[in-house]
């Protein structure tokens, strides 16, 4: 049997590349990864704490943050696509303003 | 020892996915890095009993959401990004800064490990059908939230549809 403790370093762990990648990297879709990243470490949390107290509560908590991950993939990589229509680019720092 | 031995497998699988991710520049390598770190998960909920959520983990993410992903690399043919100004001050702020972050983070978690105690965890969580419980407290208890969840869904169809159509001018 695994402590409980490794799994919440294991999440931190990736909830921190997580945020690593979204501060380091330029590309708008990379982004976009690292915020699926964190959302799946903090899923591995929850499914964790859901074993180590023996409720199920947390397998449906993990639902809905797939569930907003989804809707919110499908969202951000339309807004990607209208950007790159208007711009011609992916790096953010070339996204600065809001009106062309 | 045997679910030890797998979580640190599965757990080295994961870190180094995610690594390659933050570190790779095109990001084709990045999202196909990123499904390395998804199927690890899965087979990491399956040792925590979550079957179904592996399972769906595996057919949710790993499947529709980075498809969506390499789709639109491709869509927009996205090649090697380019380094500027913004990508060295995010170096120099953003690197301590996360680490400063994750010592935060493993200093919380590792105090509060006294707190839980020795604690273990591992094998299935409800002695029947594990699937068929989390269906009877989706339905049942949380079914004002899942409700809601499809409304969310349709607007975010209606406004992916929106936003990526090509406007006539």
């Amino acid at each position: 049997m695994v402590p409980l403790s490794w799994y919440l370093i294991l999440s931190a762990v990736l909830f921190c590349l997580g945020v690593s990648a979204f501060l380091l990297k330029r590309n708008i879709i990379t982004i976009f990864m690292a915020i699926e990243l964190m959302l799946n470490a903090v899923n591995l949390s929850f499914i964790a704490f859901a074993n180590y107290l023996g409720k199920l509560s947390g397998h449906v908590f993990v639902f809905f943050v797939m569930v907003v991950a989804a809707a919110e993939a499908a969202v951000g990589l339309a807004i990607i696509i209208a950007i790159y229509r208007t711009r011609e680019t992916l790096n953010v720092d070339r996204v600065n303003l809001l009106k062309l | 020892m045997m679910p030890q031995i797998l979580f640190l497998f599965f757990a080295a699988i994961c870190v180094a996915g995610a690594i390659n991710l933050v570190l790779q520049r095109h990001p084709i390598n990045s999202a196909l890095s990123l499904v390395v770190v998804m199927a690890s998960l899965a087979a990491l909920y399956l040792l925590l009993g979550a079957e179904f959520v592996g399972a769906v983990h595996v057919i949710v993410y790993a499947g529709a959401i980075m498809v969506l992903f390499v789709f639109v690399i491709m869509l927009l043919n996205a090649g090697a990004e380019e380094q500027s100004q913004g990508s060295r001050i995010a170096l120099l702020i953003g690197g301590p800064g996360v680490a400063v972050f994750a010592g935060v983070l493993m200093w919380l978690v590792t105090r509060g490990d006294k707190a839980i105690g020795n604690a273990k965890v591992g094998g299935m969580i409800s002695s029947g059908d594990n699937t068929h419980n989390v269906a009877s407290l989706l339905f049942k208890e949380f079914l004002l939230p899942f409700e809601v969840t499809s409304v969310l869904i349709l607007i975010a169809i209606m406004g992916a549809v929106v936003l990526a159509s090509r406007k006539e001018s």
